[in-house]
């Protein structure tokens, strides 16, 4: 073989190699994990709601996995249980995130069950946590001078809505809470063979 | 279709006047698309370090601009990512990789026309992508965000360009072939078997997240980092002007490259839920870089070695070898960060973004910018008009980018130790990274004022504004033409 082969072989070689080891032998040994019948799949509204978190890249700072007690503080933290393979079967896109600058939202639903605390820290996120450096979400929030009959009116802390006014969530915002209040994987997991080598 | 190139394989040294004339066969050939490429991709440079200058502001002024869903955070973040990923870095490595190849192979560049389409359909890639992403459409995979219908034209794009360069390397009318082609040509077939199969909607779950982090580590390990190391190959040596320090090293370094890069990918997911097995696979050849990386860094400083005076003379080999000394301290980092005792401290945190700059920028970015510096003239014909311009945006993109990495990791640092102790609170880990947020943000700024210079120089030079020169405006003050064009 002249060299402009054995660069051509070996190049795809190696990402052939790659794939099937990083993603195709573990797909495989995934595939034979017994699915958890207490993770339901999620509803429309709560995939629309996950669409909105798509869309607005809460991904990149907010992480979706919450480690082993060996490995990190995530339970000392009341964050929940740790994730395994098969909470994420009905993850399209996946979203295990790789940052905390704010915290793990695997089981957010479970730490913060009030619609009314959601809304409010997605509207002025310095309201709720002081110092926080999350964006405010107030585009998915209307400002009306008074609601109308159907309006779901945000309940803020003093001096956040503009003065006279009221705080009404859009339809983006009450699906993003749907699917926020929906994170709860904390249901038992009973086989602890389920994942081999973990 | 150009003609079929005459049936001549020469020694390695053939005539100097031979030589000569490939050569400016070799650069007629490109002359179209390496001048599409490389000002596309400084376009894309100037719109990147805007957006990611006001994400980093976001992070001091989290109420500004949080009127409309277009300029939030995670849209302008994601914005600077993919412009300065595949419109800048990428699409000014191929615009090298192109001017290089037919140089190198003494073959001038296979049907122009098939890498001028690339360009053109890597731009329309970038402007649809990025207006997507900014209207909400993602794909919501990190790297991979561009929605799927859009990244069909960045593969065919990729594509034509593989096409280009395996039939020019095919046509070559030299025997040797210089490690700066196996680079090169391997990675022109990596990229699009890895983007491909990345797209493709087959998995779900963790699943997804392992080919995720495959391809995210394969789109620096297997495309911009052989790219990047394939102009520092070419200009070292060129500039020096001696040969490498030892064809076998750098046969060794490819090769450990290919072979242990590719496996990296999963260090992104220590402490994830994911078989224990192929973390540990991951952490090992992350830790195996030590090979390829110490040949590299070896092979260059032994090139260099009793040549380092040369730096002041050579805007190109001032930031090349900046670029290749990074190199080396950036992939030692990243070989400590993949360790799972590290991992556990830095993983999640500021650091990882700072990582990624030092790689992406201090090493792909700086070695870009110097293969600028002398490719332009000799593409143009024309003279960098100011040696301050040179100087200036050398000195702010170095001061900025340490800045940025040095602020970084010592602020990801702090944030991963609060975070780790659960007798804190979370927002610790928040506060003690603000004033190492302002320090980036003051990095930042500095690097986006050195890409305004040298757009505006490129501007120029482009345009061939200014005086012309019978040497490089660098050396004014000293008489070293070892940079004139046609050299």
């Amino acid at each position: 073989m002249d060299r402009y082969r054995v660069i051509f072989t070996g190049a795809v070689f190696t990402a052939v190699f790659a794939f099937f080891i990083l993603s195709w032998l573990p797909q495989r040994q995934l595939n034979a994990v017994v699915p958890i019948d207490q993770l339901q799949p999620y509803t429309e509204a709560q995939l629309a709601g996950r669409r909105v978190y798509i869309s607005m890249g809460c991904l990149y700072c907010h992480s979706q996995q919450v480690r082993d007690e060996r490995f990190g503080s995530d339970q000392l933290r009341g964050w929940g249980r740790p994730s395994y393979p098969e909470d994420y079967r009905y993850d399209e896109p996946h979203l295990l995130g790789t940052s905390r600058t704010g915290p793990d939202l695997m089981n957010i639903g479970a730490r913060q069950t009030s619609r009314t605390w959601h809304y409010a820290h997605l509207y002025q996120p310095r309201a709720i946590t002081p110092g926080s450096l999350m964006p405010s979400f107030r585009f998915l929030f209307e400002v009306k001078d008074r609601a109308e009959p159907g309006d779901e009116v945000v309940e803020l802390p003093p001096g956040t809505a503009p003065a006279g006014k009221v705080v009404v969530a859009t339809a983006d915002a009450h699906h993003l809470v749907d699917y926020l209040l929906g994170m709860n994987h904390n249901y038992p997991r009973a086989d602890a063979r389920a994942m081999p080598g973990h | 279709m150009t003609q079929a190139p005459p049936v001549v394989v020469y020694e390695d040294s053939p005539p100097a006047d031979i030589a000569l004339a490939d050569r400016v066969e070799a650069d007629r050939s490109t002359r179209g698309p390496v001048l599409l490429f490389l000002s596309s991709a400084v376009i894309w440079l100037v719109v990147g370090s805007i957006a990611g200058l006001m994400a980093a502001l976001k992070f001091q002024f989290p109420d500004w601009l949080t009127g409309s869903a277009w300029l939030t955070f995670g849209r302008l973040r994601t914005v600077h990512l993919n412009a300065v990923i595949y419109g800048w870095t990428s699409m000014a490595l191929i615009g090298i990789a192109v001017w290089m190849i037919p140089r190198l192979v003494r073959a001038p560049l296979f049907a122009p026309k098939l890498a001028m389409a690339a360009a053109w359909g890597w731009n329309l890639f970038m402007l649809f992508g990025l207006t997507a992403i900014l209207m909400g459409y993602t794909d919501g995979l990190e790297w991979l965000e561009i929605p799927r219908p859009i990244d069909i034209v960045v593969a065919i794009s990729g594509g034509l360009m593989a096409i280009s360069v395996l039939i020019t390397v095919k046509n070559r009318r030299t025997q040797h072939f210089y490690v700066s082609v196996w680079y090169i040509l391997a990675s022109m077939i990596w990229f699009p078997i890895i983007f491909v199969t990345a797209n493709l909607p087959l998995f779900t779950g963790v699943n997804e997240a392992a080919v995720n982090w495959w391809f995210g580590h394969n789109a620096l390990g297997l495309f911009i980092t052989p790219l990047g190391l394939g102009s520092a190959y070419y200009f070292i040596p060129k500039i020096v002007g001696r040969p490498i320090h030892s064809y076998n090293l750098s046969l060794l370094g490819f090769w450990s490259l290919a072979f242990f890069y590719s496996l990296n990918g999963h260090h992104h997911l220590v402490g994830g839920p994911f078989p224990q097995w192929v973390i540990t696979t991951s952490i090992t050849a992350s830790v195996m870089m030590a090979i390829p990386v110490a040949a590299t860094a070896v092979n260059f400083h032994y090139t260099m070695i009793g040549r380092f005076g040369a730096l002041r003379h050579s805007p190109t080999l001032r930031f090349v070898v900046m670029g290749a000394m990074m190199y080396t301290v950036v992939s030692v980092e990243g070989m400590f960060e993949a360790v799972r005792s590290v991992s556990k401290v830095s993983h999640f945190t500021q650091l990882t973004v700072g990582h990624a700059h030092f790689g992406v920028y201090g090493f792909a970015g700086f070695i870009i910018f110097g293969a600028y510096y002398f490719i332009l003239p000799r593409v143009v014909d024309w003279e960098w008009p100011s040696g301050n311009m040179i100087r200036a945006h050398f000195w702010l993109a170095l001061t900025g980018i340490a800045i940025y990495v040095i602020a970084l990791t010592i602020g990801g640092w702090l944030q991963g130790q609060a975070m780790l102790d659960a007798g804190r609170p979370f927002m610790d880990s928040v506060n003690v990274t603000k004033p190492f947020l302002a320090a980036r943000t003051v990095g930042g700024a500095l690097m986006t004022i050195a890409h305004l210079i040298f757009a505006y120089h490129f501007w120029l030079i482009i345009n061939r504004k200014g005086k012309r020169r019978s040497e490089p405006a660098w050396s004014d003050r000293r008489s070293y033409i070892m940079q004139a064009p046609g050299v």
